[in-house]
């Protein structure tokens, strides 16, 4: 089985029906993605798959075969949302935050505060209040290296 | 806790005949699509099954068209399909509304409108607005296509005429005259499983479906007819009340449940003529 994992072709030998969080962890070593609830209401776990931000913990290694998978790794870590996350305090455990994040790529350059809360409403925080979070996005949106992934 | 992976095994057909006749000729099989409800139960060991078919690659159930005037809705439409759909929009606006509240993006990328109907809970969020819309399901087996009218398909709290070989296709809707209304009521606006949810049409005879009121999702016939009669709303609610049966469970009661139902027929009713 093959996919485009953060830009590399990437072979995994698992079992179809592993979930996707678990070969990213497990397979693939990349721990950034959280398990939060594991029954895709708290979206710790969002990745992107062709660049739609999906519940990891909802899918199975077959639904992945041929896509392109983007994690937290992917973004590099200087990533303009991951910079902001930093500087305003939109990160404080963490643990949501690479889903946090993910969500917020899918959202696109310069989102409204009624799209950022439609689009991170699956997406459950319980350390920032979520006003961290949507100033953090406004910051990064409006930086000329915001990209989609 | 998660069961044992390796006792699972899943069917990979390369086309819809292919998943059909692995139904008829390899099961019992459990037929999964965008697995959001389905990895719910096995991440959480509540569910026996161990034989799966992936129907996910199957594009030639992915389709949403106008054919003769009715909506013809591939069963593997994602719910991001539907709220993206001009057609859609134009034709069912209780579907893209029922659409945006299932979960959240993650699901509505994923969860697909055959696994709703599948699925068969009487919470599920689309099926009021089948059950209003008098839409028809699209049953296929290797050997046969039928028809089934969406109200005759379910016949108690999660069992349904679908037979272990057969596929949910599509589900087509006749053109809908009259305005539509949705409204779902739960915890939150997103994420939440709903404590009542109800689509309805206002027209000459106006068409009521609720949710999570019934072992199934529940047309209202007697309270259409009252209102097509030009009853008082306090006698339509009167009447509703007895044509639901709703119960006591961990996100409501029944109680609120038939409060919360008949005032949404008088929102409903009330709103039937505004802009």
């Amino acid at each position: 089985m093959y996919f485009t994992l953060n830009g590399k072709r990437t072979r995994i030998d698992a079992h179809p029906m592993k979930r996707l969080l678990d070969v990213l962890r497990e397979e693939c070593g990349l721990t950034g993605t959280k398990e939060g609830c594991g029954e895709g209401e708290c979206g710790a776990c969002t990745v992107l798959v062709n660049g739609l931000p999906v519940n990891a913990c909802l899918i199975p290694l077959a639904h992945a075969a041929r896509t392109r998978v983007t994690t937290i790794e992917g973004l590099g870590g200087r990533h303009p949302l991951q910079r902001a996350f930093v500087e305003l305090g939109g990160a404080q455990c963490g643990i949501c935050t690479p889903g946090m994040i993910l969500a917020a790529v899918a959202l696109g350059p310069r989102p409204s505060l009624d799209r950022m809360r439609t689009g991170l409403a699956g997406n459950l925080c319980r350390c920032t209040g979520y006003s961290a979070i949507y100033k953090s996005i406004r910051k990064a949106s409006g930086s000329k290296a915001m990209r989609k992934a | 806790m998660q069961g044992l992976i390796s006792n699972r095994t899943l069917l990979e057909p390369k086309s819809l005949a292919d998943a059909l006749r692995m139904l008829r000729d390899e099961g019992p099989l459990v037929p999964v699509a965008g697995c959001t409800d389905l990895y719910v139960s096995l991440n959480f060991g509540t569910l026996d099954a161990t034989r799966f078919v992936n129907l996910w690659g199957l594009d030639e159930l992915r389709g949403i068209r106008v054919r003769g005037n009715v909506l013809s809705i591939g069963a593997l439409a994602t719910y991001t399909d539907i709220i993206r759909s001009p057609i859609v929009r134009t034709r069912l606006p209780m579907l893209v509304a029922a659409a945006r509240e299932v979960g959240a993006v993650q699901i509505q990328n994923r969860g697909t409108i055959g696994g709703n109907i599948a699925n068969g809970s009487p919470a599920g969020d689309t099926l009021p607005v089948f059950a209003a819309a008098d839409a028809t399901v699209v049953l296929r087996s290797a050997d046969t296509v039928r028809r089934v009218l969406f109200s005759a398909l379910y016949t108690g709290y999660r069992r349904s005429v679908v037979r272990a070989d057969e596929l949910i296709a599509a589900i087509e809707v006749p053109e809908v005259r009259g305005r539509q209304w949705f409204r779902k009521v739960g915890t939150r606006a997103a994420q939440a499983i709903s404590k009542v949810v109800m689509a309805a049409v206002a027209a000459d005879q106006p068409r009521i479906a609720l949710g999570s009121v019934a072992p199934t999702v529940v047309r209202l016939p007697s309270t259409e007819a009252a209102l097509a009669a030009g009853a008082s709303i306090a006698d339509a609610q009167r009447i509703l009340l007895d044509e639901i049966a709703p119960i006591d469970d961990m996100r409501s009661t029944a109680e609120y449940r038939r409060r919360v139902a008949a005032n949404l027929l008088a929102r409903f009713w009330n709103e039937r003529k505004r802009g």
